[in-house]
C-alpha cells in the first residue's frame, strides 16, 4: 500500500496516501488523535481545527497529502511534558466549555491567535474566533479563557500597540 | 409568601414530545431474503441470522417517568466511592453537580467520587436526562444514598473501637472519634467488604445552608480531559485497544425526500463494492467499510430507486399546523385550562386585543453529530452512543432486532451536547444493523447533513391570544391556544379571573420532538409579546404592567432583580435603540430578561446587552450556573433572531451550516446575570428555563426601537424591515 509521511505533534507518522481521505480523517481513523473533531464538514464550524506549520487550517477540507513534509500540530499537542498549554488551563479555570465538543478546535485556533497577536483585544479575538461554533454558547467564557491565557504569558505587547481597554492584565 | 412553585413540574411527559412516540425507524426483516431481487449481480453481504419471533417490550419508550428514581453507591477498600446514576452528561454539568453532591452528603472531599452514569449493565433504570429533573430529583435521591453510606460508615467505626456512634464526627472523607482523636478513612472501615444497605425512606438530608462541596463554584470535573482532547466522544470511540482493523465505518442510505421509500436498487458495477459491507434490510441500506471515505464511496456508489409522495409545501404550513393531526401519535392533547367564563367576561372588558405568533422550526445542531459504537458477541449487543435516554435506546434496540432487553447494553460516554434532540435512537439501531451483519464493530457518525435533514427539530407553532384588561390594566381575560408547538408553559402566571389555555396538536409536515426548554419559549414569546402589546396600547410601562398583574412574589423578584441590574427605570428608548424586558416560570425555575437592542440603517439587529435575573432554589454550582444560564441566553438569541430550518415538499432547503445561521461570537453581547440563591427552597434545574425570556425580551426591545411589532420567530433572519420568504414566516408587522 503506498504511503504517505507526516510529522503529527513532532512524530514523523506513516499512513495510506491512496484513501484520498482529509487530514481529520487521517488523524482520527490512522493515528487515533480523535482530539480534532467532525463538525460539519464545510468549514464552517472550526472543530476540527489543527495547525499546519504553524498556521490554523481546516483539518475537514484539507486533504492530507497537502500536508505531506509540513509540521502538523493537534489539541494531543499542545500539552508538553505534563503540562498545559496556558489557554488550556485557562479554559479549565474559566469554565469555558460545556459539552466541550468545540473545546479543542477553539483552543488550536486561540493558540495561532496568540502566536500571531499575543495580546489581543476582545474584538481581535472575537474576529479569530469567527469561524467556530459553541453550540453551547459559551462564547463569553472563551474570550474570557483567551484574554486569561494571554494574560498569563510575560511577553510585552509588540511595540507600537496601545494596550486596549480590555487589556485584561492585573 | 408562597415558597411553592404555582404549578409542580409534573412527572408526565408534555406532549410536545412527540420523538418519544413515534414508531421504531426500521422494520428489519432480518430473516427474509426477499430483498434479493432488489440487487443484480452484486455481491451482497447479508445477516441471515433468525430471530426469535417474539416481539420484545418496548418499555420506557413514551411511557412516563420513574416517580422512584434509583441510586446506586459504592465505597470500595481504597475509600474512592463510586455512584451509579441513569442520567448522562450532555454539557449540563450533571456530572459535576451530582458529584457536589454526594460529595456534600458524605463529608468527603470531591476527588473521592467517581459518578458511573449512563451505562443500561451498571446504573439503575432511569427514564432519561430532560425536563431538567436532575436536579430537582435525581441529586436528592443520590444524596439519600450518601447519607446511608455515611451513617453505615460511622457504625463501622463504631463498632471497630467500641464506641458510641453519637460521638462521631465524619469529615473530609474520614470518621473520627472526637474524645480519642481516633480516625480511620472510609477504605480501611469497609475492610474490603461490599457495603449493601438498602435505601430507607426517611432520612434527613443536609439543608442548604450547611452544604460545604455543594453550592459553590468547582470546575468541570473531566475538563482537563476536554481541554487535551482526550475525554472519547462516542464519535471518537474504538474498541480498546485501539484497533483501526477491527472495527469498521458505517453509512446509511437516506432516502431521496421525506416521506420517500425505496423502490429498488439498482445493479451496479462490479468491484464497486469490493471490501464493503452491504445491508439491505427492509427499508434499510447501508454499508460498512475499513475507513469512513471508502464507506462513503460505497454509499454513492449505490443506486436507488424511489418511490415520492407528495409533501406539503412550506406556505402550506401555518394552515396545517391549526389542523389536527392524522394520527393518533402526532401528539397528545391535554385538556384546556379553564378559569371562569372568557366568552362572559371579554367584551364586558375596557381593552380588548387580540393577536397572533408564530414560531419557526429550528434545529438542535448539537456539534457532535448522533453517533453509535455497536458490537455484538455471543449474541449480546453493546452500543455506545450518545443519548439522553440509555434505557429508552436499550429498549429500541430490543424491539428492533427482537431480543431480550437484557441482551442488549447501552453505554453513554459524556456526548457533545443534545438540548433535548438526543432522545431517539436510530443511529444506534443503524451502527447494530450494520455489526450484526459485518460480524464486527461497526460506528456510525451522522454527518451535519444528515443531522439536518434526518432528526426531529423543535416544533413549529402557531399561538392565538385574546385578552381583555381593566382601566388599570389589570387582566380580566385570557385566552390562548397554541396549535402544534406544545403546551410547556402554556399557563400563565399572572393573575386573570378568567383563563382558557388550550395546546392543540397540529398536522406538522416535519418530524418534530423535545427542544431545550420545549414549547416554553414558544409560549412566553406569545404571552410576554402580548403583555408588551397590552402596554403600549394603554401606554404603559412593560414592567409595570407585569408587576401589576403578578402575585406571584418569586416572579416578581426576578423582573425586579433584572430591572434593577440592567437600569430599566432609567433607560429611555429612542429611535434605533429600544429596551424590552420578559419575564417566566418554567420546570421550577424562574427568570427575567431584559435586553438592549440597536437596530441598524441597514434594518440590521444587533443584542446590544442582556442581563438575567434567575432564581432555581438553592443554587448547586453558581460559576457553571451562570454558565448554563448565559449559553442559554445566547442559544436563544438564535432561535429568537434568525434560526429556522427552511422547507418545501419533503426537502429541507438549508441542511448545512453554511445556510443555517447558529450564534456566533459577533453575536454574543455582553450579559450580566443575577443569581436569586433561595437556599431555603428545593434545587431546581437550570438549564432550560433561561433561554424562555430572550424572544419577547428582544422583541419588544425591537418595537420600543422602531414601533414595528414582530410576532413570528425568528424575528429577523434578514433584518428589518422584512418581507421575508421563509416558510415558516407569519409576521403581521
Amino acid at each position: 500500500m503506498p504511503t504517505l509521511d507526516l510529522t503529527v505533534n513532532g512524530t514523523r507518522r506513516r499512513v495510506p496516501s491512496d484513501t484520498g481521505a482529509s487530514l481529520l480523517v487521517v488523524l482520527r481513523e490512522e493515528l487515533d488523535l480523535t482530539g480534532t473533531k467532525y463538525g460539519c464538514g464545510e468549514g464552517q464550524c472550526g472543530a476540527c481545527t489543527v495547525l499546519v506549520d504553524g498556521r490554523p487550517v481546516r483539518s475537514c477540507l484539507t486533504p492530507a497529502a497537502s500536508v505531506a513534509g509540513k509540521l502538523v500540530t493537534t489539541i494531543e499537542g499542545l500539552e508538553e511534558g505534563g503540562r498545559l498549554h496556558p489557554l488550556q488551563q485557562a479554559f479549565i479555570e474559566t469554565d469555558a466549555m460545556q459539552c466541550g465538543y468545540c473545546t479543542p478546535g477553539m483552543i488550536v485556533e486561540a493558540a495561532a491567535l496568540l502566536r500571531r497577536v499575543p495580546h489581543p483585544d476582545e474584538g481581535e479575538i472575537a474576529r479569530a474566533m469567527e469561524g467556530h461554533v459553541c453550540r453551547c454558547c459559551a462564547y463569553p467564557r472563551i474570550v474570557q479563557a483567551i484574554r486569561r491565557a494571554a494574560a498569563s504569558t510575560s511577553r510585552p505587547a509588540p511595540p507600537g500597540r496601545a494596550r486596549t481597554r480590555t487589556g485584561g492584565r492585573s | 409568601m408562597s415558597a411553592r412553585p404555582p404549578f409542580e413540574p409534573e412527572l408526565e411527559l408534555e406532549p410536545e414530545r412527540y420523538e418519544l412516540s413515534e414508531g421504531l425507524p426500521y422494520r428489519f426483516e432480518l430473516g427474509r431474503r426477499g430483498f434479493l431481487h432488489l440487487l443484480g449481480g452484486v455481491v451482497v453481504l447479508v445477516a441471515a441470522h433468525d430471530v426469535a419471533s417474539q416481539e420484545s417490550g418496548r418499555g420506557g419508550r413514551g411511557s412516563q417517568a420513574e416517580s422512584e428514581l434509583a441510586a446506586w453507591l459504592h465505597v470500595a477498600e481504597d475509600g474512592t466511592v463510586t455512584v451509579f446514576t441513569g442520567k448522562v452528561e450532555v454539557g449540563q454539568n450533571a456530572r459535576t453537580s451530582l458529584s457536589q453532591a454526594v460529595a456534600d452528603e458524605l463529608r468527603a472531599p470531591l476527588d473521592l467520587i467517581r459518578l458511573v452514569m449512563g451505562d443500561t449493565d451498571l446504573t439503575p433504570y432511569d427514564a432519561g436526562t430532560f425536563g431538567s429533573r436532575s436536579t430537582p430529583y435525581m441529586a436528592p435521591q443520590l444524596r439519600k444514598a450518601a447519607a446511608v453510606a455515611r451513617e453505615l460508615l460511622k457504625e463501622l467505626a463504631a463498632k471497630e473501637w467500641g464506641v458510641d456512634a453519637a460521638g462521631l464526627v465524619v469529615a473530609d472523607g474520614k470518621v473520627t472519634h472526637t474524645a480519642s482523636g481516633r480516625s480511620l478513612g472510609f477504605g480501611p472501615l469497609t475492610k474490603g467488604q461490599k457495603l449493601v444497605r438498602t435505601l430507607s425512606g426517611e432520612i434527613a438530608l443536609t439543608p442548604a445552608e450547611r452544604w460545604s462541596v455543594a453550592g459553590r463554584s468547582v470546575p468541570k470535573l473531566n475538563a482537563r480531559e476536554i481541554v487535551t482532547g482526550r475525554h472519547r466522544y462516542t464519535s471518537d470511540l474504538s474498541p480498546t485497544p485501539f484497533a483501526p482493523s477491527e472495527m469498521l465505518y458505517g453509512r446509511v442510505l437516506r432516502p431521496a425526500a421525506l416521506g420517500a421509500t425505496l423502490a429498488s436498487l439498482e445493479p451496479i458495477a462490479e468491484g464497486a463494492l469490493r471490501g464493503v459491507v452491504l445491508v439491505t434490510d427492509g427499508d434499510f441500506i447501508g454499508v460498512a467499510a475499513k475507513r469512513s471515505p471508502e464507506a462513503a464511496r460505497a454509499l454513492e456508489a449505490l443506486r436507488p430507486k424511489w418511490n415520492l409522495t407528495p409533501q406539503p409545501e412550506g406556505r402550506e404550513l401555518l394552515e396545517r399546523l391549526r389542523q389536527p393531526p392524522e394520527g393518533p401519535r402526532e401528539g397528545r392533547r391535554s385538556a384546556p385550562h379553564v378559569v371562569g367564563s372568557v366568552a362572559e367576561a371579554l367584551p364586558k372588558a375596557a381593552h380588548r386585543l387580540e393577536s397572533t405568533y408564530t414560531v419557526a422550526y429550528i434545529a438542535h445542531v448539537p456539534l457532535e453529530p448522533r453517533a453509535a459504537v455497536a458490537e455484538w458477541k455471543e449474541g449480546r449487543l453493546t452500543v455506545w452512543t450518545g443519548t439522553q435516554r440509555p434505557f429508552g435506546v436499550k429498549a429500541e434496540l430490543a424491539e428492533a432486532f427482537r431480543i431480550p432487553e437484557d441482551r442488549v447494553r447501552v453505554i453513554v460516554p459524556d456526548t457533545g451536547s443534545g438540548y433535548g434532540g438526543k432522545h431517539s435512537g436510530e443511529c444506534a439501531i443503524e451502527a447494530a444493523r450494520l455489526a450484526r451483519t459485518a460480524g464486527r464493530p461497526v460506528k456510525v457518525v451522522w454527518t451535519r447533513e444528515e443531522e439536518f435533514r434526518w432528526a426531529y427539530f423543535r416544533p413549529a407553532g402557531v399561538i392565538d391570544v385574546k385578552s381583555g384588561t381593566d382601566s388599570g390594566g389589570r387582566l380580566v381575560a385570557w385566552e390562548m391556544h397554541n396549535y402544534n408547538s406544545g403546551g410547556s408553559a402554556i399557563r400563565t402566571l399572572y393573575e386573570a379571573p378568567h383563563q382558557h389555555i388550550e395546546f392543540h396538536p397540529g398536522r406538522s409536515p416535519l418530524r418534530q420532538g423535545s427542544y431545550r426548554g420545549l414549547a416554553a419559549t414558544a409560549n412566553h414569546f406569545a404571552r410576554e409579546s402580548h403583555m408588551d402589546e397590552i402596554a403600549a396600547a394603554l401606554k404603559l410601562d412593560p414592567l409595570e404592567l407585569r408587576l401589576r398583574n403578578l402575585k406571584d412574589a418569586r416572579l416578581s423578584a426576578v423582573l425586579e432583580a433584572a430591572a434593577e441590574r440592567f437600569g430599566w427605570a432609567k433607560a429611555k428608548s429612542a429611535p434605533g435603540h429600544g429596551h424590552g424586558i420578559a419575564g417566566g416560570f418554567e420546570k421550577g425555575s424562574y427568570v427575567a430578561t431584559c435586553a438592549e437592542v440597536r437596530v441598524e440603517p441597514t434594518g440590521a439587529v444587533r443584542v446590544v446587552r442582556l442581563v438575567a435575573a434567575f432564581e432555581c432554589g438553592a443554587v448547586v454550582n453558581p460559576d457553571q450556573l451562570k454558565n448554563q444560564i448565559e449559553g442559554s441566553l445566547i442559544m436563544g438569541l438564535g432561535g429568537a433572531l434568525f434560526e429556522a430550518v427552511e422547507f418545501d415538499r419533503g426537502e429541507i432547503l438549508n441542511p448545512r451550516l453554511s445556510r443555517y445561521r447558529v450564534p456566533r461570537f459577533s453575536d454574543s453581547p455582553p450579559i450580566d446575570v443575577v443569581l436569586l440563591d433561595r437556599k431555603d427552597l428545593r434545587s431546581e434545574g437550570a438549564g432550560e428555563t433561561p433561554i424562555v425570556g430572550v424572544a419577547p425580551a428582544v422583541a419588544g426591545a425591537v418595537y420600543a426601537a422602531t414601533g414595528t411589532r414582530l410576532r413570528a420567530l425568528p424575528l429577523a433572519p434578514r433584518g428589518l424591515p422584512s418581507t421575508r420568504a421563509s416558510a415558516t414566516s407569519g409576521s403581521r408587522t
